[in-house]
């Protein structure tokens, strides 16, 4: 398989997963057919794993909140961090988990309907959970940019219609 | 009091007004218009760039600069320059200037006086023409054919020589075409050059957006460094046309000569506008790079579609437009483009504005997101068709 074709199907896809296979054709100048297996191999071995939106939820009436957790742990012999982040990620109000160097280990991310709901998650499942010594919680209040996006992006087309 | 337009220079009343201006006009008028007309890229100036312009604001350089720009952008416009080969001293052979346009008047008006004529490839962009006008020369067309990709031979250049030929304006990668110059092509041409004693005006501002290869210029083959003004800027490459920077790359006797000019009548380009530059130049490959591999795609995806369509495109191999053949349709590119305006709302430029051979070509930008590219090759699509049908009954 194509490792540079792969990239860069990927990064068009990454950026715009609404591109048809057709137009990934004609932007790489390949077959159709070409592009639409290396999509299928893409999805089989798992580097593309969904395809979803970037949403602003703040412009949607949700009270929904979103809480980033560091998490500080005692890693396992043998399984290192990974035995408890499994144990944390299977939760569904976790929507991502991240080892980290630094200060702490795991960045959790949580969303629930209501802070109390997020509270009682942190303080009852993740703290709780074996090895896991210290949690500390930032509740998200505004999102400016995410995975490349900006929310309130004021660029918009400011060229005149014709020029030479 | 007599008729105040007559009393003006003949050389202003006489000049011919834009081509685009009627189509701006109409296009501004409606609503729900895909413009493809648009001949700058649909990036903003990376950040990083602007922030050091206003930085540059906080730290108070608010004052002239040296005639010929900052020394250490002449610098990095000459480090900058060694990628195509090109070797200039930044402190005599190097000037900065309020965007290429300045720099093609400057190059004009220190080459050519009455009596002189200037060779100007067509179809090409709009302003080498009026400028070698202004400075008291005639113009002779060089045509570039579609057979040719629209690249200039010796052989058209050749035929249009005329004993008071001075100079010749080179203007690849190429607006409107796309099209590209090779060494080989080049070559050719320099031959001609140095055979018939002409200057040549290089305009390279879409150096950096060439496809498949990198840019040659011409002043990097033997014999042509003396007799070349190299003009580039940082529109194009950087995405910064509204800072107007600019610069000319020539041996010191040609150099200095249009520096008295832009001393008397410029004094320098804008101070924050060379820091933005300086910045440009000095980190923002990257993002350059980026944007060229951006426009790369949608070149791809416009050209295929047009050969979709049925309107013949040639592959431009540079800049960032399309030069599809509207001839199958019968219509004249005006009318092509003008009944494409109103009834579909696809704005396009006409390619005679651009010269004779332009005739029975539209420039198309692609210089716009790749879901009004398609959205424009669908109507284009449609109106093709209804085109094609009606001439069918």
């Amino acid at each position: 398989m194509n490792d540079a074709l792969r990239l860069k199907v990927v990064d068009l896809l990454h950026d715009n997963a609404k591109l048809s296979i057709d137009t990934i054709a004609k932007m790489l100048g390949e077959a159709p057919e070409v592009i639409a297996e290396t999509i299928d191999r893409l999805e089989k071995d798992k580097v593309i794993l969904r395809y979803s939106a970037v949403v602003n939820w703040d412009k949607l009436e949700t009270n929904q909140v979103t809480a980033v957790i560091d998490v500080r742990v005692l890693p396992q012999r043998e399984v290192g961090f990974d035995s408890i982040a499994k144990k944390i990620y299977r939760f569904e109000e976790v929507k991502s988990v991240s080892l980290m160097s630094g200060g702490y280990d795991l960045q959790v991310t949580v969303v629930g309907r209501d802070i109390r709901e997020v509270s009682r998650f942190v303080s009852e499942k993740l703290a709780t959970i074996e090895n896991v010594t210290a949690t500390t919680t930032h509740f998200l209040l505004k999102t400016y940019k995410s995975d490349g996006v900006i929310f309130d992006d004021t660029d918009g087309e400011r060229r005149l219609m014709i020029t030479p | 009091m007599s008729n105040l337009y007559d009393r003006l220079s003949p050389i202003v009343t006489n000049l011919p007004p834009s081509g685009i201006r009627r189509f701006f006009d109409l296009a501004n008028q409606m609503q729900d218009v895909i413009s493809l007309g648009v001949g700058e890229p649909d990036f903003v100036t990376p950040w990083h760039i602007r922030e050091a312009c206003m930085y540059s604001l906080e730290q108070g350089y608010t004052t002239y600069t040296s005639n010929r720009g900052l020394p250490e952008l002449c610098i990095e416009i000459a480090k900058y320059l060694t990628k195509y080969e090109l070797t200039y001293d930044p402190s005599h052979e190097i000037m900065v200037t309020v965007g290429g346009s300045e720099a093609i008047d400057l190059a004009m008006r220190t080459l050519v006086c009455p009596g002189d004529d200037v060779l100007i490839p067509s179809p090409t962009y709009v302003s080498y023409k009026p400028c070698a006008l202004l400075a008291g020369a005639r113009v002779v067309d060089v045509p570039t054919y579609a057979e040719d990709r629209f690249r200039l031979t010796a052989d058209a250049l050749e035929r249009a020589i005329t004993p008071q030929s001075k100079a010749l304006v080179l203007c690849f990668p190429n607006n409107p075409t796309g099209a590209v110059m090779s060494r080989k092509d080049l070559q050719d041409i320099a031959d001609v050059a140095v055979r018939h004693d002409l200057f040549v005006i290089s305009d390279e501002i879409y150096a950096e957006l060439t496809y498949d290869g990198v840019h040659t210029s011409i002043a990097a083959l033997p014999g042509m460094r003396e007799r070349t003004i190299v003009i580039s800027g940082m529109s194009k490459a950087y995405a910064m046309t509204g800072w107007r920077i600019g610069y000319i790359a020539a041996c010191e006797p040609l150099l200095s000569a249009m520096l008295k000019i832009h001393q008397y009548t410029i004094m320098c380009a804008p101070h924050m506008a060379q820091r933005a530059a300086l910045e440009a130049l000095r980190n923002g490959d990257d993002e350059r790079n980026k944007m060229v591999e951006s426009y790369d795609r949608r070149r791809k995806l416009i050209v295929a579609n047009l050969n979709d369509i049925g309107l013949p495109c040639h592959e431009p191999r540079g800049a960032f437009y399309a030069f599809p053949d509207i001839r199958p349709t019968g219509l004249s590119s005006e009318e092509f483009a003008e009944r494409l305006l109103l009834e579909q709302g696809v704005a396009v430029v006409p390619g005679s504005v651009f010269g004779e051979t332009g005739e029975g070509f539209i420039r198309c930008s692609y210089a716009t997101s790749v879901e009004l590219i398609e959205e424009a090759m669908r109507r284009i699509g449609t109106f093709v068709v209804k085109l094609t049908s009606q001439a069918v009954k």
